[in-house]
């Protein structure tokens, strides 16, 4: 079974169909195996060889990468659940009903949603964390330090505007609690705390900014400066390795 | 032999007698870029690595999602404020320090700070890997430190921000033991005694983060007032 898969997989590789799809035949030598990165769209931004020492575990716990699954995981579901979401009081929070007695899988899709945020908030702190005790804000990496540092502030603010989304007790006084605070900024602060809610209290103005800014600014802010981050590692020389990183020595 | 004269000048022809300068700044010495080791293809050795570690998130994920709801209270309603209002977990560090500060400080002036600090720490010769802290002058870095602490300790009890000094007090005391660990190589206390000012002040600014979060998301109840998570309050 499992060889026959392996044989039509390589008979398939040779196809003229999967030559013109993927760009080339099958990855059987370091030359292929680099077009198959350089020579994807998806994947030109990563270097073709990458340090043995840069692979292990303890380089990076993968925390970026996983940050950037949950941002992917995120969208995916993000995009389902706007199917069935009208951004306006009180209809947010009857379609939180509908998820939860109507839409087949709707509680696991909201479930997964929100899982997925509190992670990659948590993910993220714990990336730069460990990226500052292993001294990779280090030249040449810090200019990518302070993308990195944006890139908290989105997630926190994204994470933060899709709290009030569900407009139940829980979403509304968080989000109250929260921009309550912006009012101490001196001058500016009440204007700042208008401009967010689009009046002075958490109404149905602040759910539609809310929603905007979550579905569609903040995200693209991210996702632009996601892409700016991950280049830059390859850019500024891959991921800072040290001596005690290799197995067993 | 007049024919093989030495020339000692300097030609200011780059094409026809090239040379390579280097400048050795004060505080630094010439730096090899060394071997990188060995190097694999990305395609596959890192991308079935990513592969794997997206595949166990995401079994790890629906697992969770399948058993735990996401909450959904009733209706909003801004005639009805619950006590106490919660900000987001991650937010719940900033409302504990709401407790102690004026909001100005506790909202805006602390949060804009601690981003600013994290911004400009590859800027300013911050070294995590850098010299130990009692390297030099062991002496006087400990009256700095212990005069510091003592000073730090006072401002918060002041404030009565004992949810602060628990975390501070606890990172200055292994800071304080460290002291003893500069002279030996081996155990706890030669380890952390290895360690540099920058990456003292991380912990110390982790360790009080996660004690107010946790505070903050468990520990606090109506009013704002200390309750055990594990006993049944009217909420």
């Amino acid at each position: 079974m499992a060889t026959s898969v392996t044989t039509l997989l390589a008979t398939l590789r040779e196809t003229k169909v999967w030559k013109s799809i993927f760009r080339r035949g099958p990855a059987n030598s370091n030359r292929t195996r680099s077009i198959a990165v350089f020579g994807n769209l998806f994947l030109h931004w990563m270097p073709v060889k990458v340090r043995e020492k840069a692979l292990h575990v303890r380089a990076s716990y993968y925390l970026g990468s996983i940050s950037l699954f949950l941002f992917l995981v995120l969208s995916v579901t993000g995009i389902l659940l706007m199917f069935y979401y009208h951004p306006a009081a009180p209809n947010a929070y009857r379609d939180m009903k509908d998820l939860q007695f109507v839409v087949s899988n709707g509680v696991f899709l909201r479930n997964l949603h929100r899982l997925a945020a509190h992670l990659m908030v948590f993910m993220v702190f714990a990336h730069m964390f460990h990226v500052f005790y292993r001294g990779g804000y280090k030249p040449p990496h810090e200019f990518n330090w302070v993308i990195g540092v944006v890139l908290l502030l989105v997630t926190l603010f994204l994470s933060y505007t899709g709290y009030l989304l569900p407009w139940d007790q829980l979403a509304f006084w968080a989000v109250t609690v929260g921009t309550n605070i912006i009012s101490a900024m001196p001058i500016i602060g009440d204007k700042i705390k208008f401009l967010l809610l689009g009046g002075h209290i958490v109404g149905e103005n602040a759910l539609l900014r809310f929603y905007v800014l979550h579905v569609v600014i903040l995200p693209l802010a991210a996702f632009v400066l996601i892409g700016i981050h991950f280049w830059r590692v390859q850019k500024d020389g891959g991921l800072t390795v040290k001596p005690k990183d290799s197995d067993g020595k | 032999m007049e024919n093989k004269k030495i020339e000692t000048s300097f030609s200011s022809d780059a094409k026809k007698e090239p040379r390579r300068v280097v400048f050795v700044t004060k505080q630094t010495s010439a730096k090899v870029v060394g071997d990188r080791g060995p190097q694999l293809m990305t395609y596959p050795h890192l991308l079935l690595r990513e592969a794997i570690v997206f595949e166990i998130m995401v079994i790890a994920m629906v697992v969770i999602a399948l058993f735990w709801d996401a909450p959904l209270e009733q209706l909003a309603n801004p005639l009805l404020t619950p006590n106490p209002a919660k900000a987001p977990w991650y937010f719940l560090g900033l409302q504990e320090l709401l407790h102690f500060f004026p909001p100005f400080v506790a909202g805006i002036l602390i949060p804009t700070l601690v981003v600013l600090a994290l911004v400009v720490i590859p800027y300013f010769n911050v070294n995590v890997e850098g010299e130990p802290l009692w390297t030099r002058r062991p002496g006087r870095n400990l009256r700095t430190v212990l005069i510091t602490t003592i000073a730090l300790l006072a401002f918060l009890v002041f404030f009565d921000a004992w949810t602060i000094i628990a975390p501070t007090a606890v990172v200055a005391s292994i800071l304080i033991f460290s002291y003893e660990g500069r002279q030996q190589t081996t155990g706890w206390q030669a380890r952390l005694s290895a360690k540099p000012l920058s990456w003292w002040i991380m912990t110390w600014f982790i360790a009080v983060s996660i004690c107010l979060t946790v505070v903050g998301t468990f520990f606090r109840g109506p009013g704002w007032s200390w309750v055990w998570p594990w006993r049944a309050h009217v909420g």
